[in-house]
């Protein structure tokens, strides 16, 4: 009997692939089911938003700053903030920070909450999605009344934030809170423990905790590899040493450490965390002015800097340049998904096609954030 | 370890391929010789007083006269960071990859060169990361000028607030 002629397979997926979190584009060459290699091919929302800083100047850069993950704004608005913060050696008030604070980890529950409910999705379960929308959808209402925007929010300001909280804002954000908790434990018993589920995502895509310090895998992809690391409380910031949370961890529970599982767990864990983190600030919210006086002509002197913001996505580092004029010489910024999209090449090799979907989804890459 | 004393530690070791050490109030640095960046690369992570495990940050900046290549080095172990640089004529900058000790030097060095035309020698893959391969230029230079379409796409457009104006005709 003559053998079977066998070939390898290339095949296109995306950009515009339903499951791909953006526009993110892959070229695949498989053996059959299994991939040999998965090539990520990037750059379709490359807008050269660090080229633009260099033109609009400092204040007027924050909006751009939005664009850059629209998905958690709020994050690098902070960013962007705090580094010109530090160049010009500017205190924000104390009530600023909280509201800095209270808009992050809200933005980081609607952020992992758009994260888990699109993972489900990613994996065939469709009504986890509307669930962790339908949450998501009430913090933006929360976010909306606080900055008038739902996506991209342009919050905060060089010296603080843009707007106080309006009034009673605070006693529906904690009523929020109370409805959030349990509405975390409906999530778990809907999809988070299903059997099927677990399956999918148990031992796909393991990381090793070498590799993902090799690659500057960063946040909830570096925690998931059992690493205790959170910018938040190791090189603490704004007025995080102010609030008791933990960080969660992976432990392997399902699966080998360092999966999907993993990493999707996580998030689960944290939105806990930083529930705990907005009570704790809603409760203490000091008096006081929420913007610092900043000059409109905004010239830090020269010099250059880099900060660490802990966005929902992990450690993002900004790395500003100042020449002393009124334009910052030079932006970068390095954010989690461009690190996570790099490893993912060397991830794919001998995984199953269907499994790249879940890769991707519990990596939590977002397209703009890669692209800049 | 004190960022200072990291640098220290350096020029102790290699002497004169340390060739300044800037001190300023927000971030020092210390600018390197590029020959030397692989052996520097390579002792920063495996020396275990230093112990850099990770290279959180790579990024370009065009200076009109010279590009520099900057690296913010971190430590998990010892929780300690470093900005190491080297300077490379704008002509023909070429600096040697750090591919081979941090991985996540690829994608960061192809970024640098895809927006600021550094090459990488011995990188694996050296290609355009975010812009079309047959993009021209290097966008983030400060001489690059916008071309005014690309493949019949234009980049520009006109206001449509200036349209509206009959004044404007």
């Amino acid at each position: 009997m003559s053998t079977l002629r066998t070939e390898e397979m290339t095949l296109n997926m995306g950009p515009q692939h339903p499951s791909t979190h953006g526009v993110l584009r892959f070229v695949v060459r498989a053996d059959g089911e299994v991939m040999r290699e998965a090539v990520p091919d990037v750059g379709y929302l490359h807008r050269s938003i660090e080229k633009i800083a260099e033109k609009v100047g400092y204040h007027g850069f924050m909006p751009y700053t939005d664009r850059v993950d629209y998905v958690c704004a709020m994050f690098t608005n902070q960013g962007w903030g705090m580094a010109c913060e530090r160049l010009a050696n500017i205190e924000v008030p104390r009530r600023g920070e909280y509201c800095r604070v209270i808009a992050a980890e809200f933005n980081r529950l609607a952020s992992h909450l758009l994260s888990v409910g699109t993972m489900a999705m990613d994996i065939g379960a469709m009504t986890p999605f509307t669930h962790a929308i339908r949450e998501r959808e009430m913090i933006n209402d929360l976010i909306e009344e606080l900055c008038g925007a739902r996506l991209t929010f342009n919050y905060m300001r060089i010296g603080g934030v843009a707007f106080d909280l309006p009034p009673g804002w605070r006693e529906k954000a904690l009523a929020y809170l109370d409805h959030f908790d349990p509405i975390l434990e409906e999530y778990n018993a809907l999809i988070s423990f299903n059997k099927i589920y677990i399956e999918r995502l148990a031992n796909v895509g393991v990381i090793t905790l070498e590799e993902a310090i090799n690659y500057n895998l960063v946040g909830p992809n570096l925690r998931a590899c059992g690493f205790k690391w959170d910018v938040r409380k190791d090189i603490p910031y704004s007025v995080y040493p102010d609030f008791e949370f933990d960080i969660p961890v992976g432990n392997g529970q399902w699966g080998k450490l360092g999966d999907a599982m993993d990493r999707y767990m996580v998030r689960i864990r944290e939105m806990a965390e930083s529930s705990k983190i907005l009570r704790q600030a809603l409760r203490q919210l000091p008096a006081g002015p929420v913007l610092a006086k900043v000059a409109r002509n905004f010239k830090p002197p020269a010099g250059e800097c880099q900060i660490r913001v802990e966005s929902a996505r992990g450690d993002m580092g900004w790395y500003v340049v100042s020449d002393g004029t009124g334009y910052p010489w030079r932006v970068h910024v390095r954010t989690g998904s461009f690190a996570a999209m790099g490893i993912t090449q060397k991830l794919s090799r001998g995984l199953m096609i269907a499994d790249l979907v879940t890769l991707i989804a519990s990596l939590d890459v977002i397209a703009p954030e890669i692209d800049r | 370890m004190e960022a200072l004393a990291i640098y220290q530690r350096l020029t102790d070791q290699f002497g004169n391929k340390i060739l300044e050490t800037v001190t300023q109030k927000l971030d020092s640095f210390c600018v390197v010789d590029p020959s030397a960046i692989v052996e520097l690369g390579q002792f920063l992570r495996d020396d275990p007083a230093l112990a850099m495990d990770c290279l959180s940050n790579q990024s370009g900046v065009d200076y009109k006269d010279r590009i520099e290549v900057v690296y913010h080095l971190f430590s998990y172990q010892h929780r300690h960071g470093a900005v190491l640089k080297v300077k490379l004529p704008r002509e023909n900058p070429v600096v040697h990859t750090l591919e081979g000790i941090w991985a996540s030097a690829n994608w960061m060095e192809r970024e640098i060169f895809d927006l600021l035309g550094v090459t990488f020698e011995g990188h694996s893959d050296m290609r355009r990361i975010l812009l079309p391969e047959d993009w021209e230029g290097f966008p983030l230079r400060k001489d690059f000028v916008e071309p005014l379409e690309y493949h019949g796409i234009s980049t520009v457009r006109e206001s449509p607030i200036i349209r509206l104006d009959p004044k404007a005709k």
